[in-house]
């Protein structure tokens, strides 16, 4: 092959390139000519992958039934706190549904969530609702039942960073309760506690989702420390090989939807993302959740559903007086959560 | 060439062997595990794989901003690689030392530059808004840290063609009374053809399977800012290993595009010389 020939094959490859970055900006030009088709981006987290891409799908029937109008939705998913400072960088979202009050809040201190937005919807804003259980390998054979085993010598344990992290800092919460219920309240035998379990832990993920392919698909450790959704997702990939346990006592989990005020004020889109998010307490969106495994908030509907145990015994974040004050406390720079880590 | 003794047979066959087993541990396993992974369930949900919607997105999309830097590289690496050789000025070395930044900062860091630099927080930011122009977040900030990541790949091949050359035969055609840009096609492009083409092709190979910048101003909007690569890492993190190893084999199917490229270039340019 010789030169021209050569620069006349790349010139043909480029041209088409090129061509397609037009053809794609008609089709742009296409969507903006008809008036009814209108766009929402939801930023949400790690494990609502498969839950959002079910919603959205009915989502979009229900606003053409209801406007007559289409609706594209776009999803970004990824780690709860890297998600919230995205959308405060500049990541243009209608909505955020993260994993905790705690990173809408981070959004709200960048200026693009009015204060308040907790109360916005109903329930703290919180349309579907988790917990934290231990997935182990199939017959436990390490005999874990409770939080009180895995500090035992031998035990490996895989959970996420709660530094960057929102299912990390549940996890850590709900052994930090267990450890304060069989300790009456003693807060250094609680730290002592949680500083032990860190020390069996094999390896700290920057995220659930890493933590959990950590632990199925590189067959680290002896439990992982899990969403009850994502523990329940493993389990119908992989029946044979896992099974969850229920610990005595756990956190509900509260994941938060909020509209981000400044985006759908500067994109006209305030009406279509406050039905996004309200359309999730409809009877059709609480089935929607509890088919990928969070449990609805709707009582009737999460009745309906057997995998969901409704015995185990579950406390809420206001145990920590909020999550701005279990952050500062346990999470911040210098925090209990540094203070064990550190001197392992 | 000297008669080869038993010892020397020895490290010879040694060497040849580390080598050989180091690439096939390092390159061909990988290769094969990538391909092998993606035809798993048969070729129709490697069809499906690859012609979903998401997908064909990101293709594009990592075409797209290929391209546009390879263009916009060409550009820059020629001025950048002519000027340098040709011409005396003030801040030479430190334009040479400039270039070479791309190379030795990490791509994560290039992310950020860009993030601080359009994102909320740049004092640049509310003007943005107001003329509506999108850049962190959205095609032409992933185009910039595409850019920003090859730039020097061209004019780093032209500079020491040039360099080696010395101006001796474009300052006879000067004399001659040929102008600035004839000179240029007739005298000086000839020469460098073959490293300029070669730089076009580490430039697109790189631009192709940039990760880490873009990952830090893409914002992972699927079927937006999503290209090959970051892609690949979502399937993943989905669970869908047999799709995400498709993707893949469609980056390695460039890759060996590009490297059958490389070679004929090579090649050519050998003959020439």
């Amino acid at each position: 092959m010789n030169f021209k020939k050569l620069t006349i094959a790349s010139a043909a490859i480029l041209s088409l390139a090129l061509s397609a970055c037009e053809s794609s900006d008609e089709q742009k030009g296409a969507s903006t000519a008809k008036v009814e088709k209108q766009t929402l981006t939801n930023v949400s987290y790690d494990p609502t992958r498969e839950l959002y891409a079910n919603y959205n799908e009915a989502f979009a029937k229900h606003w053409k039934e209801k406007t007559g109008k289409d609706v594209e939705i776009t999803q970004s998913h990824g780690g709860s706190g890297k998600q919230a400072l995205e959308v405060a960088n500049g990541l243009e979202a209608d909505v955020v549904t993260l994993a905790l009050e705690f990173d809408v809040n981070a959004v709200r201190d960048a200026g693009l969530i009015e204060p308040g937005w907790v109360k916005e919807f109903p329930l703290n804003s919180s349309p579907y609702t988790s917990t934290i259980v231990f997935l182990v390998r199939k017959g436990n054979p390490k005999n874990l039942k409770d939080w009180g085993d895995l500090v035992k010598p031998s035990v490996g344990i895989i959970t996420p960073n709660p530094k960057t992290s929102g299912g990390a800092r549940w996890n850590y919460l709900a052994a930090w309760a267990w450890a304060e219920n069989q300790y009456n309240g003693d807060q250094e035998k609680a730290k002592d506690f949680v500083k032990k379990l860190y020390a069996n832990v094999l390896v700290l993920a920057s995220g659930a989702r890493g933590s959990t392919t950590t632990f199925i698909e590189n067959g680290q450790g002896d439990v992982l420390l899990s969403w009850e959704n994502e523990a329940f997702l493993a389990l119908k990939d992989y029946p044979n090989d896992y099974e969850i346990v229920i610990p005595s006592i756990s956190i509900l989990a509260e994941p938060s939807v909020a509209i981000v005020d400044k985006v759908v004020d500067k994109r006209g889109t305030r009406e279509l993302a406050t039905e996004y998010l309200n359309y999730l307490y409809s009877d059709e969106g609480q089935h929607i959740a509890a088919k990928n495994h969070y449990r609805p908030s709707n009582k009737a509907i999460l009745a309906q559903y057997k995998e969901f145990d409704p015995n185990v015994n579950l406390f809420s974040i206001e145990r920590f007086g909020g999550w701005d004050k279990a952050q500062g406390m346990h999470f911040s720079n210098g925090g209990i959560f540094d203070q064990i880590y550190e001197k392992k | 060439m000297y008669k080869e003794t038993n010892s020397s047979k020895i490290v010879k066959w040694s060497l040849i062997g580390i080598s050989v087993i180091f690439v096939v541990l390092m390159l061909l396993l990988p290769l094969i595990t990538v391909i092998t992974e993606a035809f798993k369930q048969g070729f129709a949900v490697y069809e499906k794989a690859v012609t979903d919607n998401y997908t064909v997105k990101a293709i594009w999309l990592t075409l797209e901003a290929t391209a546009l830097a390879v263009i916009i590289n060409t550009v820059f690496g020629l001025s950048a690689a002519w000027s340098i050789t040709k011409f005396q000025f003030k801040g030479k070395k430190i334009l040479t030392t400039l270039i070479d930044l791309p190379v030795t900062v990490s791509p994560i860091i290039a992310g950020l530059i860009f993030l601080l630099t359009f994102g909320r927080q740049s004092p640049i930011f509310p003007l943005l808004q107001e003329w509506d122009i999108k850049i962190v977040f959205a095609v032409p900030g992933i185009v910039l840290a595409t850019i920003f990541v090859t730039f020097p790949f061209i004019s780093r091949e032209l500079i020491p063609v040039l360099e080696s050359r010395g101006n001796d035969e474009e300052e006879a055609a000067a004399l001659m009374g040929a102008k600035g840009w004839t000179i240029f096609r007739k005298i000086t492009f000839p020469h460098i053809k073959w490293a300029f083409l070669y730089g076009v092709v580490l430039c697109a190979a790189r631009a192709m399977g940039e990760f880490g910048a873009v990952s830090v101003i893409s914002g992972h909007l699927r079927g937006k800012t999503n290209t090959l690569p970051l892609h690949v890492e979502i399937l993943f993190n989905e669970f869908q290993y047999v799709p995400a190893f498709a993707v893949a084999s469609i980056l390695v199917l460039l890759a060996i595009i590009i490297l059958i490229a490389r070679s004929l270039i090579e090649y050519n340019g050998k003959k020439k010389v």
